[in-house]
């Protein structure tokens, strides 16, 4: 008889285990996706609060065809003008002049072994623009690509956008595998919990012939899936955290140091949600399951 | 207290009806012995009376309540009202006997102070009296199954029924388990006892309701296993074409007897 209890315990402690490691894997697959797509708006919000068009003017070195030598203080106003004035006025938010010599010296900050070999004249003076709306950049190319004095109108959020796309397919993957990895969660937890109402089919027959709610009945097993997701999601939320602060706070930032980068401040905000999600995961998974093998 | 109206049940996988057609009224405080051959739909009325099952047609009332109308939220709450005990007295092995009886109090919320007191009290009633601390496992059948029996009326239900109670026990026990069940009955609950224990039924001479083939063939007061003078009436005719509780046997002088509660012998 001990046995036999012996058994149905270790035999459920592996199924237990089980449902444990899959809603880990998959609640760590969905955090990662949210974290991405935080990592996306952070480096959105964060891009487009800064410049989004810069117009390049020429240099004296510069060969492009609207270019004759330097940009003369004449196409500089004219070119300040047309951003002040309507019609272009109403997609602009702010206007900044960046020198040579402020150029220069945010090349030296980004690379100083690099920007040893050029001398701030050679780096061209820029009108940065910020758009009230980033997606009309074409207005403001329009406008002055081949303006004299202009040599280039450069989109900056075409350098994030290869970013960005890496970060969204990840996404997509991860939340593909996340889901991919829940339904198997979902299907195990049923099946779990089937063994579970079939090894203790004993008790719950008693309970049921007394007249136990059928809350009384269910809740048990109910709260045996909901800590198993919960074990699931603490690991998953540990993981996270520590890919963030080892992956990213300690090595991405420091690599890469332009941008702004999620923290663990993120990871912590969205721990919260993988429990939600897991428990309302559980509990639903669970209840299907009930209803079919343990009713009242 | 239980009252069957033209009720047929019939399971999915089988064409032939395990009730076909029983009418048939259990009044507060009766001590009914349900005979016939295994498969005769004994203890499909009972699964009917618990609500483990639904009457494929036809209505069932127990304690005054319609089963068809009972939303299976309230089941629980028509359980609690009638005691069950078994052929294999399902007892929980790793628990003693106290244990097992409080359990019954324990799922439906009863308070700690009251198990304590209803506890010892109704193993005293059932003669378990000092064995509350063994395991199922060191008492004799008759002694567990007088466990199964305490549990089933710990609660103080309105009805008792008893699946074939005394299959697994020797014949000298299970009067013993029956006169329980009779001093129960004495306490003013209702019992059903399905049996097919032909010495038990003769010895009680009581209320015995004989099923054949779903039908209810027999429905007499003071009555044994196999009927006394009458002859038994072949059991298509008599169920097809009768309904009620009475319509059943008629003795030799004509008086209806389950109607009037005597005289079949």
């Amino acid at each position: 008889m001990l046995s036999e209890i012996g058994i149905g315990l270790r035999r459920n402690l592996a199924m237990t285990i089980s449902v444990v490691l899959v809603t880990f894997v998959s609640l760590t697959f969905v955090g990662a996706g949210a974290l991405m797509q935080q990592q996306v708006s952070t480096m959105k919000g964060d891009w487009y609060d800064r410049v989004q068009v810069a117009i390049f003017l020429c240099t004296q070195d510069s060969l492009s065809a609207s270019c004759s030598g330097a940009a003369t203080d004449a196409d500089k106003a004219a070119i300040e003008q047309a951003l002040a004035s309507p019609p272009l006025s109403q997609y602009v938010s702010e206007v900044e002049f960046e020198t040579s010599d402020e150029a220069y010296a945010q090349f030296q900050e980004q690379d100083a072994e690099l920007s040893a070999s050029v001398t701030p004249d050679q780096l061209p003076e820029s009108f940065r623009v910020g758009l009230e709306d980033p997606e009309r950049f074409g207005v403001i190319s329009e406008s002055f690509q081949g303006s004299p004095g202009v040599e280039q109108v450069v989109d900056q959020r075409e350098v994030l956008e290869p970013f960005f796309a890496v970060l969204n397919a990840a996404t997509a993957g991860s939340l593909a595998l996340a889901g991919v990895m829940l339904v198997a969660a979902v299907l195990l937890i049923g099946t779990t919990i089937r063994l579970a109402a079939f090894n203790r089919r004993r008790e719950t027959g008693i309970m049921r012939l007394v007249g136990a709610s059928s809350t009384f009945l269910q809740l048990p097993f109910l709260l045996e899936g909901v800590i198993a997701v919960c074990l699931g999601a603490g690991m998953a939320g540990a993981v996270l955290l520590l890919a963030v602060d080892r992956g990213v706070t300690g090595w991405l930032a420091e690599q890469v140091p332009a941008f702004d980068y999620i923290t663990t401040t993120d990871v912590w905000a969205t721990i919260p949600w993988l429990f939600v999600g897991g428990i309302v995961l559980a509990s639903v998974a669970s209840l299907v399951s009930l209803s079919r093998y343990l009713k009242v | 207290m239980i009252r069957f109206d033209d009720v047929t049940k019939t399971y999915d996988r089988t064409a032939r009806p395990a009730l076909d057609g029983v009418d048939l009224e259990v009044s507060r405080g009766e001590f009914v012995f349900l005979v016939g051959a295994s498969g005769s739909g004994k203890s499909t009325f009972l699964r009917l009376v618990l609500k483990e099952e639904d009457a494929t047609s036809g209505a069932v009332q127990v304690a005054g309540k319609d089963l068809r109308r009972l939303s299976s939220w309230k089941v629980p709450h028509l359980r609690r009202q009638i005691g069950v005990v078994f052929q294999d007295f399902r007892l929980l092995p790793g628990k003693t006997v106290f244990q097992n009886v409080a359990f019954a109090l324990q799922v439906i919320g009863r308070s700690r102070g009251s198990i304590a007191a209803a506890v010892p009290e109704v193993l005293e009633l059932v003669g378990l009296e000092g064995k509350g601390d063994r395991l199922p496992h060191e008492l004799s059948g008759g002694e567990q199954q007088r466990v199964a029996i305490a549990r089933a009326i710990v609660n103080s239900p309105a009805i008792l029924l008893a699946d074939e109670p005394t299959g697994n026990l020797d014949p000298t026990t299970s009067l013993g388990i029956t006169r329980l069940l009779e001093r129960i009955n004495g306490r003013g609950t209702t019992v059903v006892m399905a049996t097919h224990d032909d010495d038990i039924v003769d010895s009680m001479r009581k209320r015995v309701v004989e099923l054949v083939d779903g039908h209810v063939v027999r429905d007499e007061h003071q009555g044994g296993y196999v009927t006394g003078a009458i002859p038994v009436v072949p059991a298509p005719e008599v169920s097809v074409d009768h309904r009620g509780a009475a319509a059943v046997d008629v003795p030799a002088d004509g008086r209806p007897v389950a109607e009037q509660g005597g005289g079949a012998r």
